[in-house]
């Protein structure tokens, strides 16, 4: 092949700088989304300790090893690292290593803005780490930050809201390098309904990011000046509303949670196809809802406020259009299905991720409709109910997700092939542990049981066990993912140029490891239409 | 893949044999599955929507995950199965598998937007009690009365709960759920809360009265409930929204009380409220 020859030729004069300038001064796509993905990670572990941390106090019911506010801090600090240091980050390391080269760019269109939307991160995460050793501790008041109980923080607050920003700015530049890049630096002939999925489900992520994080900016903003400069945005005393904060922070909130999951039906739409050995049902569907659900995103926030004391055509209203979302959802879940139906099916360590998150991800939706029905929302809000409804869709929805495309196109990365026995007990273990972690939450919220506290009545006792023991299977099962990538980095066998046979897509069109500047040239229209078979 | 599945089912299958059993398993640790039915007007209504949308989504389950079996089991590679390349769009399947689900939900909006509207309908009743929220406890006012009060956790589980308190929380009655002072309502009557609170917002949970409120400092929420007349008897709860250290110590608990003996024990409160009051006014002569 013609091209392979041409791309494997400029593998050999990379130009590539060495030692610590490669990584502080990058401006390669392929070694900032390496980094993301490491940072990912390490946050992920982090995380993921203090999710332990609260699970093991919450194994037994009184107070066994931390004090209730050092609870709250961990309860808070678990979703702000998790979501805007492990999930986040993750879509961006991807977004970066894959858009360029499955559009048939040599790079993404604004390099530098690039190297600085990382570096910004560490920093950010410092502060945000830091919290833990202030005077008053960490943020304990929910990463929701709900005033006035947030402006009750000490030294951790100003530090969490510069973070915050911080982790914004790095958020908006790198969404609108996204938008450039894949407006401006598709390859001629590709056009927009020939991107492969995960490309259109990040571009339509990337608006969502630059149209929400300002909001959380200003919302946390208004914040920080009640709190030091006398406003009262959300001081009652001062005539100003606690639940207007809640309505600007939901108003972020919302699409939020889609930046988080719409990318991971990219990845699932890639990896189906794959070891379905057929091309993805209903393509314009699959993009047509990923944009409905995108713009549903914007009119649903109230849904998470429902007991604050709504009118009730406010009620009705967040409610049908709550409700509405499951149907490109829906469409979504139907399309996956019909892929494997006459297809070829092989079970890969990514397929593997795929279909676990196609059961659990639909699992985390029935709940998902059942909060949206106000009345039994009255119930469900607040209770483990939510707890377990929300992990359910980010844990074996998103985390399954960015682990299945780490699997999928880790041989691809680095040009060998890793240890797929250890990825399929990896696998094995996640699915298990995490239902076995999540499932009886659902049981605690319905029985009573409310969301972060440190201590519970006996009669919550049993199930809390049972979830306790998932965590700490889930969360060791874990390190097996890093030992699997280190191992395939130092010692595995070379991977084809087409890992699985079943793929399709620029980024196998090009040799494994993909060279350093993906596509130095634009790729022919003959290999477009390979890759565009979708 | 197949052990996830049948994990999920199993816990499904788990789920829906305990909540055919029905919702009668008071404290057992084990048989707490399912919301409870509660005892008031709505929290009936509210738990028959539950159902209602669960029993949806097990249907829809049912298919859907049906489906997914059913394509992973019959078209595998190691079973020879060739993949049919061809089979990438149907206009017609796919309007049908957006239509269904929109009247589906339609079926489940009509009777919520029901239930809601009964909820908001909050006249006729026949008794306020203002609950203000404080860090950490209650207080509930009858209004109209001068009879209020402080309600906070009780003290047992108060000293069980301290950090290695070395009291093992079984041992404790009703640990966590107990308070000094219960809130005290009469059954079969249509009793409204006005909630507020003082400093951050709390959020007030009778599970079996069938729903939460905000309690949020400068504003007033309102909701009601009303107790069968037959289920007079002692109800448990906690603060539903984050509010600090304690926020897991707040406890709610209700004595529901028929009608006279409510008004006997109001009639009891103001003569306790007004004997304080003369006290006050008499300076002690020693």
């Amino acid at each position: 092949m013609a091209t392979h020859a041409h791309a494997a030729a400029h593998d050999d004069h990379d130009h590539k700088p060495h030692g610590w300038r490669r990584w502080v001064f990058s401006t390669n796509h392929k070694d900032i989304g390496t980094m993301y993905l490491v940072f990912a990670c390490t946050m992920f572990f982090v995380g993921g300790t203090m999710a332990l941390i609260i699970r093991a106090e919450l194994f037994q019911p009184g107070l066994q090893f931390v004090d209730p506010q050092f609870f709250n801090s961990m309860t808070a600090m678990h979703a702000l690292v998790m979501i805007f240091g492990a999930i986040m980050p993750a879509w961006v390391g991807l977004a970066n290593w894959m858009i360029p080269i499955q559009i048939g760019a040599p790079d993404m269109a604004l390099p530098r803005l690039n190297n600085l939307s990382f570096w910004i991160l560490p920093f950010a995460f410092l502060i945000l780490l830091g919290t833990l050793f202030v005077p008053g501790g960490a943020p304990a008041g929910g990463w929701t930050m709900y005033p006035p109980l947030a402006l009750q923080g000490g030294d951790s607050f100003p530090m969490m809201i510069f973070a915050i920003h911080l982790r914004g700015i790095s958020s908006v530049l790198g969404a609108i390098n996204v938008v450039v890049t894949i407006m401006n630096m598709r390859a001629p002939g590709m056009n927009l309904l020939k991107m492969p999925m995960f490309v259109w489900t990040w571009l339509i992520t990337a608006y969502l990011l630059v149209a929400v994080m300002p909001v959380l900016a200003g919302a946390v903003t208004m914040l920080l000046t009640d709190h030091f400069f006398g406003t009262s945005f959300f001081a009652a005393s001062g005539g100003g509303d606690p639940v207007m904060f809640q309505h600007i922070f939901w108003f972020f909130g919302h699409p939020e949670v889609y930046i988080m999951i719409l990318p991971a039906f990219g990845i699932v739409s890639e990896i189906i196809p794959t070891f379905s050995r057929k091309p993805l049902f209903g393509y314009e569907s699959m993009v047509y809802a990923t944009a409905a659900i995108g713009f549903l995103s914007f009119i649903v926030w109230a849904h998470h406020m429902f007991t604050v004391g709504m009118p009730l055509a406010g009620q009705l209203f967040f409610m049908l259009a709550t409700m509405l979302i499951s149907v490109p959802t829906g469409v979504k879940v139907f399309n996956w299905c019909a892929t494997m139906t006459r297809g070829s099916l092989s079970f890969e360590p990514p397929m593997l991720f795929a279909l676990a998150f196609l059961f659990l991800f639909t699992i985390g939706g029935f709940s998902g409709l059942m909060l949206a029905i106000v009345p039994a929302d009255f119930q469900y809000q607040d209770s483990y109910f939510v707890v377990a409804h929300f992990h359910y869709v980010l844990v074996p929805g998103s985390l399954f997700a960015i682990i299945g495309a780490v699997y999928y196109w880790l041989p691809k990365w680095v040009g060998r092939m890793y240890d797929q026995k250890l990825a399929t007990w990896h696998f094995w273990l996640s699915a298990i542990f995490v239902n076995v972690l999540f499932f009886p939450q659902h049981f605690l919220g319905l029985a009573g049981m409310p969301r972060r506290i440190p201590d519970y009545a006996t009669q919550f006792a049993d199930w809390n066990m049972v979830s306790s023991i998932g965590a700490f299977g889930f969360g060791f099962s874990q390190l097996l993912l890093p030992y699997i990538i280190i191992k395939c980095v130092k010692s595995g066998a070379k991977a084809a140029d087409r890992t699985w046979d079943g793929a399709h897509g620029l980024e196998w069109e090009l040799p494994s490891p993909a060279p350093f500047h993906s596509w130095e040239s634009p790729p022919s229209a003959a290999v477009i239409a390979r890759g565009a078979e979708h | 893949m197949t052990r996830t599945m049948n994990k999920t089912r199993a816990a499904l299958t788990a789920c829906l044999i305990a909540m055919l059993a029905g919702p009668a398993h008071a404290a057992s640790g084990w048989g707490l599955l399912n919301m409870p039915e509660g005892v008031t007007e709505l929290s009936k209504k509210i738990y028959d929507l539950h159902m209602m949308i669960f029993w949806w989504c097990v249907a829809i389950g049912i298919f859907v995950f049906g489906w997914m079996i059913w394509a992973i089991v019959a078209f595998r590679k190691s079973k020879g199965a060739v993949a049919n390349t061809a089979m990438v769009h149907s206009t017609r399947a796919e309007i049908i598998w957006t239509l269904i689900p929109v009247v589906i939900l339609v079926a489940m909006s009509v009777p919520s937007a029901r239930v809601l509207i009964d909820i908001e309908d909050a006249r006729n009743t026949e008794l306020t009690v203002k609950v203000t929220a404080y860090q950490w406890k209650w207080q509930y006012q009858y209004l109209g009365t001068d009879v209020g009060y402080f309600s906070t956790l009780a003290r047992d589980s108060n000293s069980a709960r301290q950090l290695q308190s070395g009291v093992d929380p079984e041992t404790v009655p009703n640990y966590l759920l107990d308070v000094d002072r219960p809130l005290v309502v009469p059954a079969g009557t249509k009793v409204r809360l006005l909630l507020t609170a003082q400093d951050v917002i709390h959020a007030w949970w009778v599970p079996d009265f069938g729903m939460k409120k905000d309690a949020i400092p400068g504003l007033v929420n309102e909701m009601w409930f009303k107790v069968d007349t037959s289920k007079t008897g002692r109800y448990r709860g906690q603060c539903a929204e984050l509010c600090g250290r304690d926020h897991g110590f707040m406890p709610i608990v209700v004595d529901v009380l028929s009608k006279a003996d409510f008004e006997a024990w109001l009639a009891a409160q103001k003569a306790v409220v007004k004997q304080a009051a003369v006290a006050q006014a008499t300076p002690a002569i020693s």
